[in-house]
């Protein structure tokens, strides 16, 4: 999947997480913009692995800060 | 200048906002005297104690203290030193004898405390490359052990066995893992499905590692734990477990059957870099793992005593943490922190002592009256702490 299907199937992805509405664009962040907790990332974590068939380790997790790394990251991990 | 304690600023007012309503601080109370494994005095008054995890009462064993004032004696007070070099005495090898012994395996190595125990064996076995799944309500030792390793880090959902195999399946071929799960989860007290866990995990050629620190003493027929309860001690590479609960003293350790696990001595850094335990406490330690083999009458009497009060808060309208008693921890849900503060401070001037738990100790920001019941509790005393619940939840307005 190239980086636009792919931005389009994680923008499909955030709707039910993104429950204040939030405006996303690539340089929303989701600790300070999101405002999500531990368990709502673990759970959106989860959701992107399914759909994508990957694994995100906490590792790597700490390096995406904003929702454009996130497309980055899920569009590379993809191979 | 940045002040770098401004990272604190947003607890530091929670907690002045809590305090400022008069509430006695949840934590910083003081035991003045001990009088028994259930009972002490704090701020003058005599209390039952619900929140030590003393499970099987052996603290004031008689012969676990006759154990440690002849080893103060024989040994004197400290070792001063690492176990590597001149911090094993014979009592820290007896110690890990009565392990070997008390779970029927190869290998035992002790630590100064259990937290230790899970840092050093966690970060020391998986390592640049290697994969660790672990359950995301994992204990603070658990993910402090992730950290300081360089392993990639994998959580999945507590308790949920579909969402560990996914994860699994996915991690690259041939690279090492490491399954690390609690038999316990000491905030709700709830029991993990060992049995079908292990078995992915071995299917998938990860290595386990399961802590048992608040089974031990207690489930199971010979009190190893929940892998004994469900028939796959065998399977598990790795048991961490601490004697800081039921053995009653301090320190944690690492049984194991791998005919390699002996190096672990000399690679592990938070066995290697630290002064071993005090010979009176690895004394106490083994006496009371040696009693602990024999204790299935107190098994069985702590076992009415989780049933009792789990039924007994149930009926009186509170909400736990398990729909069904399945340890020695009862968690009773609080509303919010406020109302959690409110109800803890009623307990304590009723005369009990429960833990109050909250974020991030706690999963999904809960706030939990966590109480652990001890084998030396008695009957009477267990429905004296239900209708002590019954006032305070009343005079607070929770139940």
């Amino acid at each position: 999947m190239d980086r636009a299907a792919t931005a389009a199937k994680i923008a499909e992805l955030i709707e039910p997480f993104n429950k204040k509405g939030v405006a996303i664009t690539e340089a929303t962040t989701f600790a300070g913009d999101l405002e999500w907790d531990s368990l709502t990332v673990m759970d959106f974590v989860a959701a992107i692995e399914d759909e994508f068939d990957i694994i995100i380790s906490m590792n790597q997790q700490a390096e995406i800060e904003t929702y454009g790394q996130l497309i980055d990251a899920v569009t590379k991990l993809q191979g | 200048m940045t002040d770098l304690f401004s990272k604190f600023d947003g607890l530091i007012e929670q907690r002045r906002a809590l305090l400022s309503t008069g509430v006695t601080d949840p934590f910083n109370l003081v035991m003045e005297k001990v009088i028994s494994p259930t009972v002490a005095v704090c701020n003058g008054r005599e209390t039952i104690l619900l929140g030590t995890y003393n499970y099987m009462g052996m603290t004031f064993d008689p012969d676990v203290i006759a154990a440690g004032k002849q080893a103060l004696d024989e040994f004197g007070s400290g070792t001063t030193g690492s176990r590597v070099l001149n911090g094993t005495y014979a009592g820290h090898r007896a110690v890990e004898d009565a392990l070997k012994d008390f779970y029927g395996m190869d290998h035992a190595m002790v630590f100064s405390t259990g937290y230790q125990a899970n840092l050093g064996i966690i970060s020391t076995m998986a390592g640049k490359g290697d994969y660790i799944v672990l359950d995301i309500d994992s204990h603070a030792s658990i993910w402090d052990g992730c950290k300081m390793g360089d392993a990639e880090v994998v959580p999945f959902k507590h308790n949920d066995i579909e969402a560990m195999e996914k994860r699994l399946k996915r991690i690259p071929e041939g690279a090492g893992k490491l399954v690390v799960l609690e038999g316990v989860y000491s905030m709700l007290g709830d029991i993990a499905p060992l049995k079908e866990m292990i078995a992915i995990a071995k299917a998938h050629g990860a290595m386990v590692l399961v802590d048992e620190a608040h089974s031990m003493g207690f489930i199971g027929p010979n009190g190893r734990g929940v892998a004994e309860d469900q028939g796959v001690l065998d399977q598990v590479d790795f048991v961490i477990g601490t004697f800081s609960k039921s053995v009653g003293t301090v320190g944690g350790f690492c049984v194991s059957n791998h005919p390699k696990f002996e190096i672990l001595r000399l690679v592990c850094r938070p066995y290697v870099f630290t002064a071993s335990l005090p010979p009176s406490v690895v004394h106490t330690a083994s006496t009371s793992i040696r009693k602990l083999m024999h204790a299935a009458d107190k098994r069985a009497h702590l076992w009415e005593n989780s049933k009792t009060l789990h039924a007994g808060l149930t009926s009186r309208g509170f909400k736990l943490g398990t729909e069904t008693p399945q340890s020695a921890i009862i968690s009773v849900i609080m509303p919010d922190l406020e109302r959690g503060a409110a109800m803890w401070e009623a307990l304590l001037h009723e005369g009990l002592y429960v833990n109050l738990a909250r974020p991030p100790a706690t999963p999904a920001g809960m706030t939990l009256l966590r109480c652990s019941l001890c084998a030396a509790h008695s009957a009477e005393q267990v429905q004296t702490i239900i209708g002590m619940f019954e006032r305070a939840g009343k005079a607070v307005g929770i139940i």
